[in-house]
């Protein structure tokens, strides 16, 4: 594995620009007071209960999240590259959507395999030939970016279903603030409080033909067990939209409308965060009590916009990944800004023998899986546990990637023994309206706490920090 | 506002609510009953405490006696009471992460807080009388700051006055309950025989609903049993009265009929027994017996609780 690419230091001593002004400030702070602000920090997060669930942890359901005061800088010349490469690529995501659910070009041009699709648990049948509201399928997404070296920017996964997070950037924001109001003196740091405004009004651009002038938007949660509630609701209160569960909605002459004390309220466009699986118990999994029955036929009837859209995570698998790089290219006629990592896909016999050959050296993930679950990262397994990969992949090496591991870039991080570097990846978040593409310019940066560690996600021990992105 | 969310203001505001009454009950059995035995006669206050927080029958099928240390552990720690001081502050944390966006960020810090601070008092209990204190104190405290919180920094609107309502219902039915288990004590004047026992009965139930100030500055006289009754029914200046719950609960029943254009049910039904509160007089009372006046009034304000819930809640 190469060398990580450092993001502060140079090798051989220099500074990289951007965090010049910190490694100053660094030096004039005794570690003791950074100590002393990250405790004070982690008491304002169980305070304001920014936590989340484990599922299956029973020894305590709230957990906190890690968080690092050390903030992730970044210059502005920078962001404006992976900025222009963030809308690119997502506008290519919605392209594709659209084109899987309508005309599917990709197909038979044979860019992307017909089976891929066809028989892929994610595509959804209901959704073929559907129009959907000003054409929009992901509305927000989340794409979790790394960087290897001082020019590249690489994409590691798209998230375009429902994609969580962004409450950790605005709450590390203003926990910094409160806590170095000197250090952002010292620098000029782009603000990313607009996102929620942003949001709503990408939000309200998507409503259906058919609702009022005013439309009515809701937020809708599984519930408070669910391991992302504290940001449904943290949304939900910046936005001044209600956060209703499946139980508040009922479908009338196919509309959706909310049970208030009031009597019942039309609802125009809904920003859920209940996966697809749940939605609508009448389409989907019957079992299911978070969703609404009739939903999908509200939908159907162009009556109600959801966002994201049914059916995304066709775009977001990690099937389809790898062919992203074709995809830009076939409805942009560009050539993708953002680099993907390069990718053995499993269902590839070549492909296949090449990963059984080098299973040591390698990341092997499944196809659906998330949040880091059910993945082998080769370089760090145990023997016993490769060969067990091994069986499983044989098994079935349709439900695999593969991908090299790669060196993430390294921040300046506080641990037990000062100041360290540790790997980092970026989850910035595109917003996509009926006119218009936004970014605030930040994301959630997350950092892998222990020492080699490559493993960022919050349920593998991860935590987060605050991502600046210097105006210059 | 959601049904939804309007149900949970409005139990969240009981839950508090509740859990200071419980902790004022505790407080309030705990100085009667380091009495001397010939200052408060025979009856078993722990056995009272337990009937005024309506939960003998369950505490019953646990516990062979009422003495200190069950009741205690009962009324505030245990896990299997659901009106337990620990299973309120629980419920009113859940209910305000339901309904977070409905709260100001002062009302969610305070039952937060409070419930991060208690979590080591579930687990470990309190050990010596002062731990205990100090927690009843806690938990009076934390229902007064969020009582506060609530009043100076939410928007006057139906969310305000759904959690209101939650809580002079509550309020009402905590009272009336006190009453119903110590009317026997509360003697009309002519019946009134005297004697030093009584007394600090009156005294300990003007505690529990924190009057016993309020009483000498609206009476200016020693305890008398009728007056405490007085005081407690139909004293409308003094909030935890069943008057002043009444006056609260038509003034937000009718806020919220006016700001949705339309009137129901729970109007009506309020404004009913504030009339009646309105035209008793003691008197009256004693005469058609406190005892069926007070269960009429508790079967009448659980009444108003469901017609709430049925008309706006569900």
């Amino acid at each position: 594995m190469a060398v990580a690419f450092d993001e502060m230091n140079i090798p051989g001593g220099d500074l990289r620009p951007a965090y010049q002004e910190l490694a100053r400030w660094l030096k004039e702070t005794p570690p003791e007071a950074l100590e002393y602000r990250r405790q004070e920090a982690e008491l304002l997060f169980r305070r304001i209960g920014i936590t989340f669930a484990v599922y299956g942890d029973s020894e305590s359901t709230e957990r906190l999240i890690p968080f690092d005061v050390i903030p992730r800088i970044m210059s502005g010349k920078e962001w404006a590259l992976l900025e222009k490469g963030l809308k690119q690529r997502v506008k290519a995501l919605n392209m594709f959507l659209r084109d899987i659910y309508h005309g599917r070009d990709i197909l038979r041009a044979e860019i992307v395999p017909d089976d891929l699709i066809f028989q892929n648990p994610v595509f959804r049948p209901e959704m073929n030939g559907q129009q959907v509201p000003h054409d929009v399928y992901v509305h927000i997404a989340g794409i979790d970016i790394i960087r290897v070296d001082a020019n590249d920017f690489i994409v590691l996964e798209d998230n375009a279903r429902t994609p969580s997070g962004v409450s950790y950037m605005l709450e590390n924001r203003e926990i910094m603030m409160r806590l170095f109001p000197d250090l952002f003196a010292r620098h000029k740091v782009a603000p990313v409080e607009r996102y929620p405004d942003e949001l709503l009004s990408a939000l309200r651009s998507v409503a259906p033909h058919s609702a009022a002038g005013e439309p009515t938007v809701a937020l809708l949660t599984p519930g408070v067990y669910n391991s992302a509630y504290y940001e449904h609701s943290f949304l939900a209160d910046k936005l001044g939209i209600e956060l209703v569960e499946g139980r508040d909605l009922i479908v009338k002459n196919n509309e959706v409308f909310m049970r208030t004390t009031e009597g019942v309220k039309r609802v125009d466009v809904i920003y859920r965060r209940v996966d697809d699986d749940f939605l609508d118990p009448l389409t989907f999994r019957p079992d299911s009590a978070l969703g609404v029955p009739g939903l999908m036929s509200a939908y159907a009837a162009g009556n109600i916009t959801l966002a994201n859209a049914v059916g995304t995570g066709i775009a977001d698998d990690k099937a389809i990944y790898s062919y992203m790089p074709e995809i830009v290219k076939f409805y942009l006629g560009e050539e993708p800004i953002l680099k993907n990592v390069q990718t053995w896909r499993c269902r590839e016999p070549k492909d296949l023998a090449y990963v059984l050959d080098h299973l040591g050296d390698l990341v092997v993930k499944e196809v659906h899986g998330s949040g880091g679950y059910g993945m082998l990262i080769g370089p760090a397994a145990t023997k016993a546990t490769i060969e067990a990969f091994r069986e499983k992949l044989k098994r079935e090496p349709e439900g695999f990637i593969a991908q090299p591991t790669l060196a993430l870039s390294t921040c300046p991080t506080c641990t037990a023994t000062g100041l360290a570097p540790r790997h980092v990846d970026l989850r910035p978040f595109v917003l996509t309206g009926s006119k218009s593409t936004t970014i605030v310019p930040g994301g959630l940066t997350r950092v892998a706490l222990k020492e080699g560690s490559l493993v960022v996600n919050s349920s593998q021990g991860g935590g987060t920090k605050d991502t600046w992105i210097l105006d210059e | 506002m959601l049904s939804r969310t309007a149900e949970n203001l409005y139990w969240l505001a009981r839950y508090v609510e509740r859990a200071e009454y419980l902790a004022r009950t505790i407080d309030a059995t705990l100085r009667v009953t380091a009495l001397p035995a010939a200052y408060i006669g025979k009856t078993n206050e722990w056995d009272s405490a337990l009937l005024t927080a309506g939960v003998a029958t369950s505490f019953y099928q646990q516990y062979e006696e009422a003495n200190e240390r069950n009741v205690v552990d009962y009324l505030s720690f245990s896990a299997d009471n659901p009106s337990s001081i620990r299973n309120c502050i629980e419920a009113a944390r859940l209910n305000s992460r339901s309904v977070r966006t409905a709260l100001t960020s002062e009302m969610w810090d305070t039952i937060n807080s409070a419930w991060i601070e208690l979590q080591e008092v579930w687990s470990k209990g309190t050990s010596t009388r002062e731990d205990l204190a100090k927690f009843l104190r806690f938990v009076q405290e934390t229902s007064l700051r969020f009582d506060g919180s609530a009043y100076r920094t939410m928007l006057r609107n139906d969310a305000y006055w759904f959690s209101r309502l939650g809580l002079h219902l509550e309020r009402a039915d905590n009272t009336a309950r006190i009453l119903d288990v110590k009317y026997h004590v509360l003697l009309p004047e002519e019946e009134h025989v005297g004697g030093p026992l009584d007394f600090y009965q009156w005294s300990s139930i003007l505690r529990s609903v924190s009057a016993l100030t309020a009483y000498h500055w609206v009476y200016r006289e020693t305890l008398k049993p009728w007056l405490v009754a007085d005081l407690l029914i139909l004293n409308g200046t003094l909030p935890r009265s069943l008057a002043s719950c009444y006056d609260n609960l038509t003034r937000n029943l009718d806020q919220i009929g006016v700001a949705y254009g339309r009137q129901g049910p729970a109007q009506r039904h309020a404004r009913g027994i504030r009339n009646r509160l309105e035209h008793s007089n003691m008197n009256d009372i004693f005469q058609h017996g406190v005892h069926e006046f007070i269960q009429e009034f508790i079967a009448d304000n659980s009444r108003l609780g469901e017609i709430i819930t049925k008309q706006y809640l569900i």
